[in-house]
């Protein structure tokens, strides 16, 4: 599993101030959360659509992305027909859902999941918190490569599912497994965390720097967002 | 001629853009006991995954059990015919206790309860695991894991065994007991080992793969 899948890559959006990223993706969805007529998500849709063909990310991996969160709006829109929803709200709705997933992978999922927390804690975002979405991306990507693991010991030694009890005590073994390595290596991680001197919080290494043109990208970005709420 | 067990032909495997596997011919029939040799990160337990079907040659041609095997469905039957240890026993033992991990093979050979029973008491007493069968598979010491390792693979009496690494990290007793189990049970196998003292105890024929390449070693040289 690749969770990373946006964050290689080259493009200017790749090359930006991760703090900078942050503040103007809150931005951006603040605005385009709160507005009210239907024009004003719609323009902020073909912004971020914008911003999407500036990152240069690969549009397959996109459009499984967009579809995953539309499956969720789709539900919304069986019950326009039948009357409990408005229309110009469902529309509302997918618009301004569509433009703030679409910023998401055009300005956060550019940056790696670590430049992003070191970004949060610069930003002054509460250290643990910080620490456990950190931990919880670093060790969800351990989990599924033990769940890769368990699976090929499974048909290594000749399974095939079927519907029978073995199948389902089979898949058992699988989650239980699951649980109690990842509670048996969570131990060990922190006993090695521990033995390093970790003290409830990550140390910072480097110092980032913040250039002329982050802040210049900044200011833009946050330019553009307020005039297609306020002025347009 | 008979037909061999396991044929490859011309197996080419890279990682990315890292070539592993450079053009791999190998050929084991039965009553073969093939020993493989090599430095780390040569590709040996690659050449195991691709022979179970877990990983896809970029070319070459994958003959087991005198049919080629390319999509996932081919490797069904080789994985109920072939037993294979992985490295790492963590990577093998998944079922809460030993005797259920052990019973786990046969059950997927569609053995009956009563058979299946016999099959785990007749191995845990091959292996010498009898005060083990009842224990937790992850409260297990490291050697013991091995053991129990082996043991779910020869319950399931596989033709030919790929063994990774079997002795890896283990102590002079343990890995005579696992020589001599070995020895007089396992009649066809393909294994791995850094080991040269125990390849030599072990097996007929020697192949080094370095530079994605397998050489016959002469006994003599090891």
């Amino acid at each position: 599993m690749h969770l990373e899948a946006f964050a290689e890559g080259d493009s200017f959006l790749h090359r930006m101030d991760s703090r900078v990223k942050i503040i103007v993706f809150l931005i951006f969805s603040i605005l385009c959360a709160t507005s009210k007529a239907l024009r004003i998500p719609f323009l902020y849709l073909l912004f971020s659509i914008s911003l999407i063909l500036c990152s240069k990310v690969r549009l397959k991996v996109l459009f499984i992305r967009l579809l995953g969160a539309n499956f969720f709006i789709g539900l919304i829109w069986i019950f326009v027909p039948l009357g409990y929803f408005p229309l110009d709200q469902a529309l509302m709705v997918t618009l301004k859902a569509n433009a703030i997933v679409m910023a998401t992978i055009a300005l956060l999922a550019t940056s790696s999941i670590f430049s992003l927390a070191r970004a949060s804690l610069d930003l002054g975002f509460p250290k643990k918190l910080v620490s456990i979405v950190f931990l919880l991306y670093r060790y969800f990507t351990v989990n599924h490569e033990e769940y890769e693991r368990l699976k090929r010991a499974i048909s290594a030694r000749g399974f095939i599912p079927k519907l029978n009890v073995h199948t389902y005590k089979t898949y058992g073994h699988l989650i239980g497994g699951l649980l109690v390595r990842s509670y048996e290596r969570a131990e060990e991680t922190y006993k090695c965390m521990l033995s390093r001197g970790f003290k409830e919080d990550f140390p910072i290494y480097e110092v980032l720097k913040l250039k002329k043109k982050d802040l210049i990208f900044g200011i833009i970005m946050i330019l553009i967002s307020a005039f297609i709420r306020f002025k347009a | 001629m008979k037909e061999p067990i396991i044929r490859l032909k011309g197996v080419v495997f890279k990682y990315d853009e890292r070539y592993v596997l450079k053009g791999v011919d190998l050929e084991i029939f039965e009553g073969e006991r093939i020993g493989l040799w090599g430095p780390n990160g040569g590709g040996k337990t690659t050449l195991l995954y691709i022979i179970m079907g877990f990983l896809k040659p970029e070319s070459g041609i994958v003959e087991i059990l005198g049919k080629v095997r390319n999509k996932e469905e081919d490797f069904l039957e080789v994985r109920r015919k072939l037993g294979f240890l992985f490295q790492d026993s963590d990577n093998q033992l998944f079922c809460p206790t030993v005797k259920e991990d052990i019973a786990f093979g046969p059950l997927n050979l569609g053995k009956s309860r009563e058979e299946t029973f016999k099959i785990v008491e007749e191995t845990c007493e091959l292996l010498g695991l009898n005060g083990l069968k009842e224990r937790l598979n992850h409260k297990l010491s490291y050697g013991e894991k091995r053991l129990v390792a082996l043991g779910t693979v020869m319950a399931m009496k596989p033709v030919c065994y790929l063994l990774d690494e079997p002795c890896l990290g283990l102590d002079e007793m343990t890995q005579k007991r696992i020589l001599s189990i070995l020895r007089n049970n396992a009649k066809t196998y393909l294994l791995v080992s850094h080991n040269k003292e125990f390849l030599r105890q072990t097996t007929d024929k020697v192949y080094l793969l370095k530079d994605g390449r397998l050489f016959q070693i002469p006994p003599n040289f090891l």
